[in-house]
């Protein structure tokens, strides 16, 4: 009988093995960013722009152009790379450190400018590569290296929706927030993604998926138990589904 | 015929860079650089170019990583302030190695300090500003006219050495008038296709670019960083630029760049008028620094006087050329205010005796 191959690396993914730890879902996301690629056929026309954070390391494992950005600037990069080459599609890849906190700036303004790129955005709700400390998307009495109490909003105030504070701006094509956490979201996930760069394509402006994440790790849990605690603490504040679509 | 025009120095800085073949500028505003962002505004769209106001400096030199990352000339400029805030971009930029040019119109610091001219951005201009062992090829246009060639010169010498260039100005440069003939300066280097190294041509070249400045390996940060100074050591032997006036028969040699430059060429010729015996020595590259013509000062010279607009900052380099062999003073005007002809016309006149 006939091999009939029927899974298979992207070819927008290089064969190598990702440094992340157990039960860490960045290698989910960059599989379904990989296929997206390959389906939609322009790897050899995109440029993608790795974070400061675990992702800092994206270069080594998407197989397309690459930029690895300073900390929080990737929009920015994006931006520049963009306006130059628009047939090229540019997309960012940013954890909740990067993007909402010391980027927030760049964010904010590259999606009010309507820039026609494409954000990744992994929200875990805390910093991974330097330990585990608070992010601004730690969620109310969630303990961290730098809130070893509990996240008080009188200290620290709440944890920010990003998807829904950028779905405000008039410019933006496509917001929408996502999961990883079980099959069935991997899966509408993947077609959030999929959205996203073709809005890009379209010409229809900036485009962001928020994708809920976990950090085993950092969260001091096992793989299987930090997908229940997304689940039970992570979705009911911040809720999955589309908060703006292209027109 | 004479092509010459009538322009204000910031237009002219950015119209030697459109006539260079910029087409991408990313800036934000601050005194007293404006024009040049407005200019661009109005004069890129003409080119095909594209002008973007970014939200930040620290947004706008991270605009330019990407935008110089695609191998088109790209520009950014800024007061000194503004410096401050691209240092940790620049510091990127040079790490990944990609071509860019910027000027900075300097303004009196430190802090926020005042939007009138000063040159005290001399040291964060070339011994480092953002971390890291890098190095910012420096020139100290002395005039319009010569600013608008340094420009021209800048572009090309940022794609041969894959290195941004800085034009460091000062705020009498940005907004003073003058005549200006725009000549075509162009490098005879060869300088390599950014086919071979940017980033949207992975189909043709068979492979992806990489534009990073990570390296987690210690050994090969080590290789990266000799391989940087071997660029830098190569700019140190065929980019020094310095002008150099009577130096040859002078009992007193003023080292100034820029516009205090200029003003000293006016005491100097009053000097010589009296009788004095004054020369000049003007560098135009700043990094690297022309140590040699301070190294071989003629054995007549018994003075150096360094003039600056700041409270002594080349006055180091100067040192370093000379080193030891005469000594070295200082008159200096800062925050915004100028040395005056008259001024160190005195200043030499006390070092003569």
């Amino acid at each position: 009988m006939a091999e009939v191959k029927i899974f298979e690396r992207p070819k927008s993914m290089t064969d190598v093995s990702t440094h992340y730890c157990p039960g860490c879902t960045h290698g989910i996301v960059h599989r379904l960013v990989a296929e997206v690629i390959d389906e939609l056929g322009i790897q050899e026309k995109t440029a993608g722009v790795a974070p400061v954070g675990c992702a800092v390391l994206l270069y080594n494992y998407i197989n397309t152009d690459m930029y690895e950005a300073a900390h929080g600037r990737a929009p920015a990069v994006a931006t520049g790379c963009k306006r130059v080459r628009p047939d090229l599609t540019v997309f960012t890849y940013q954890g909740d450190g990067d993007l909402a906190s010391i980027g927030a700036a760049e964010i904010v303004h590259a999606a009010n400018r309507g820039e026609n790129i494409t954000v990744i955005f992994i929200n875990n709700a805390i910093y991974g590569m330097t330990g585990g400390q608070m992010a601004p998307t730690t969620l109310l009495k969630q303990r961290t290296t730098t809130c070893p109490f509990g996240r008080d909003p009188k200290a620290n105030g709440y944890p920010i929706r990003v998807a829904e504070m950028l779905a405000t701006l008039e410019a933006p094509g496509y917001i929408a927030r996502v999961t990883v956490a079980r099959p069935k979201y991997v899966i509408k996930a993947k077609e959030a993604i999929k959205k996203a760069f073709q809005t890009q394509i379209d010409g229809k402006g900036f485009s962001l998926v928020e994708v809920l994440s976990t950090c085993p790790t950092n969260w001091g849990m096992r793989p299987t138990e930090a997908l229940k605690w997304l689940e039970e603490n992570m979705i009911p504040y911040y809720p999955l589904g589309e908060f703006k679509l292209p027109n | 015929m004479s092509n010459r025009v009538l322009m204000k120095g910031n237009e002219a800085f950015a119209e030697a860079a459109v006539q260079a073949g910029c087409k991408y500028f990313f800036g934000y505003p601050i005194t007293p650089q404006n024009e040049i962002p407005e200019y661009m505004s109005k004069r890129l769209p003409e080119v095909g170019g594209v002008y973007l106001q970014a939200e930040s400096e620290v947004a706008g030199i991270n605009m330019i990583f990407g935008a110089a990352g695609t191998g088109f000339r790209t520009l950014i400029s800024s007061s000194s302030p503004g410096i401050s805030l691209m240092s940790e971009g620049i510091s990127y930029i040079t790490a990944a190695e990609l071509p860019c040019v910027i000027i900075n119109v300097m303004r009196g610091g430190p802090g926020l300090g005042g939007i009138l001219p000063a040159q005290s951005d001399y040291f964060q201009a070339t011994k480092g500003g953002g971390h890291g062992d890098y190095r910012l090829l420096t020139l100290a246009p002395g005039t319009l006219q010569e600013a608008t060639e340094f420009i021209m010169m800048a572009f090309d010498l940022a794609e041969y050495y894959r290195n941004p260039v800085m034009i460091l100005a000062d705020g009498f440069m940005g907004q003073m008038m003058e005549a200006i003939e725009f000549k075509k300066v162009k490098l005879n280097y060869d300088i390599p296709d950014p086919k071979e190294w940017a980033i949207g041509y992975m189909a043709e070249r068979g492979k992806r670019a990489l534009i990073k400045s990570l390296s987690l390996d210690p050994e090969m940060l080590e290789k990266h960083n000799q391989k940087l100074q071997e660029k830098y050591r190569r700019m140190e032997e065929k980019e020094v630029r310095y002008e150099s006036v009577g130096v040859e028969d002078a009992d007193v040699v003023i080292a100034a760049y820029g516009t205090t430059a200029r003003i000293a060429k006016s005491s100097i010729k009053k000097l010589r008028d009296q009788g004095m015996k004054v020369g000049l020595i003007r560098p135009q590259s700043l990094y690297p620094f022309p140590y040699k013509p301070f190294n071989d000062l003629p054995d007549g010279v018994k003075h150096v006087l360094v003039v600056e607009m700041s409270c002594g900052q080349m006055i180091e380099d100067v040192k370093l050329g000379v080193q030891g062999k005469v000594p070295v003073s200082f008159y200096g005007r800062c925050g915004g205010m100028a040395p005056s002809v008259e001024e160190i016309e005195e200043a030499a006149k006390k070092l003569l005796g």
